[in-house]
């Protein structure tokens, strides 16, 4: 995925080299990583760490990076930090206009993620892109939607959807056990698998999880908790022994 | 630009921010260095944006102190036009702003602290690119680095005015230690409802860590004094 692709080619070099008041691309300074997404018998859930590293530091450690979206939609985000909190006030912005309209009428995850495409895919044919890979998920009247899209405006929807390195790790999972009926519970236990082996394989990961979910009823963002791991495979116990120097 | 996206900038300096029971503490250590000099050895990096709010500068100083000016400039206008003191929200989201929209050209890490009325003590983060965050206590600079451990294990909710200024003092003069960006002496600066209060700690105060050595006059007064002083290692 583009944002976790930090070598980039060389037009990115090129381009990186500042021109005093051009803005080209960017480097993320404070990031987050993967955001999981799959939908369920009654509407879509959601789930991340709350961690923000900076390089190699795990340096903020209570950041919500799932919001609610109006009435009907979640969006979560990995990436840049402060391109989020912009996008964010975007969709205030968004959200604040079509209330006005008092019509009846509002926004759904459809047309929430159409948005957010066009501000990303536009921002990247200007050379200087939201840094991000988002997660938007929602229900409305009683259709269900799931998308994602990043900071090169690539764009689809799926049953289930990850961003960084949960593409790599969770999805495989997600493939072999995700069914369309899901009760909440089942689908929690799903994610929290998905999460542990975040947790175990990816650098950027911290143990500190938040759920959400989206339903018919409105959106709801569970309090931060933790995981347990494992580590008693007797394999774990004497890895090195009779191969000193090995690993 | 560092184009190894891996190794975080780090922004010379150790500026830390805790709140406790009634107001903030802001610390800061004062060394600001070209290169491998020291420009100045007794800088101020507390920076007052108004009555009740103040901020920590790390970074470039002259990009700091654009910005610190610029929202000094605003916040003025803004208390005026409110008729009352600005929430440090306010504050720090000023600096937010300008740190986001000019992230191509700045490097500068804030952390802003005050009290207002409706929210007691605050500590907003803003790091390089503008994101920003509220935090019980926050640390930024290249010192930061050597701080995190520490503050881990000696972070506590509800701490006292005097406890956590002597958390403030004991962690800048840790990171003074071991950061070579970071030196001088610690400033501190208190805010609460009652006001403001301004603290220096110059090295005679502060306690000596490891292979430190309590620092005399001359060579010559250990070598007349009666008993001569042990070697240490």
């Amino acid at each position: 995925m583009a944002d976790s692709m930090f070598s980039s080619s060389a037009s990115a070099k090129d381009s990186a080299s500042s021109e005093i008041g051009s803005e080209r691309t960017l480097y993320p300074y404070v990031t987050g990583t993967s955001v999981l997404g799959m939908k369920y018998k009654d509407g879509v859930i959601m789930a991340a760490d709350m961690g923000g590293s900076y390089g190699s530091t795990l340096r903020y450690k209570s950041v919500e990076r799932i919001k609610p979206i109006g009435k009907h939609s979640l969006l979560g985000a990995s990436g840049e930090i402060s391109d989020f909190q912009e996008i964010l006030r975007y969709l205030d912005e968004l959200i604040l206009y079509d209330n006005m309209w008092d019509d009846g009428n509002s926004l759904g995850p459809k047309e929430v993620h159409n948005y957010l495409t066009r501000v990303m895919y536009n921002r990247r044919n200007k050379f200087n892109p939201l840094w991000n890979s988002l997660v938007l998920g929602g229900i409305k009247n009683g259709q269900k939607y799931l998308g994602t899209v990043n900071m090169i405006g690539t764009h689809y929807e799926d049953s289930h959807v990850a961003t960084g390195f949960g593409n790599h790790l969770a999805r495989p999972i997600l493939r072999a056990e995700w069914r369309e009926d899901l009760t909440f519970e089942e689908a929690v236990k799903l994610l929290e698998k998905c999460l542990l082996v975040l947790l175990y394989r990816d650098r950027s990961a911290i143990n500190k999880f938040q759920i959400a979910k989206i339903t018919e009823e409105g959106a709801t963002i569970f309090p931060p908790y933790a995981l347990k791991t494992f580590w008693g495979f007797a394999a774990f116990q004497n890895p090195t022994k009779g191969a000193e120097g090995s690993w | 630009m560092d184009p190894d996206l891996k190794a975080p900038i780090s922004t010379g300096t150790t500026i830390i921010g805790v709140t406790y029971n009634g107001g903030v503490v802001l610390g800061a250590d004062s060394r600001t260095s070209t290169g491998m000099y020291v420009a100045n050895r007794a800088s101020d990096k507390i920076t007052q944006l108004t009555d009740n709010v103040y901020v920590c500068r790390s970074g470039s100083a002259a990009d700091s102190q654009v910005v610190s000016d610029y929202v000094r400039y605003f916040l003025n206008q803004h208390t005026i036009q409110l008729g009352q003191p600005a929430t440090v929200k306010v504050a720090a989201n000023l600096i937010r702003l300008l740190s986001y929209q000019n992230k191509n050209m700045l490097e500068t890490g804030l952390i802003v602290g005050g009290w207002d009325k409706y929210e007691g003590g605050q500590i907003y983060s803003v790091p390089l690119g503008g994101t920003i965050v509220r935090q019980p206590f926050a640390i930024g600079g290249s010192g930061s680095s050597y701080l995190y451990g520490f503050f881990d294990q000696a972070w506590k909710e509800g701490m006292s005015k005097d406890e956590a200024e002597e958390l403030v003092v004991k962690a800048v003069s840790l990171a003074i230690a071991r950061d070579g960006a970071s030196g001088g002496v610690v400033r501190t600066v208190i805010i609460n409802e009652s006001g403001i209060t301004r603290n220096c700690y110059t090295g005679d105060s502060l306690p000596l860590w490891h292979e430190e050595l309590e620092p005399h006059n001359s060579l010559l007064d250990l070598l007349s004094s009666s008993s001569p002083e042990p070697m240490s290692s």
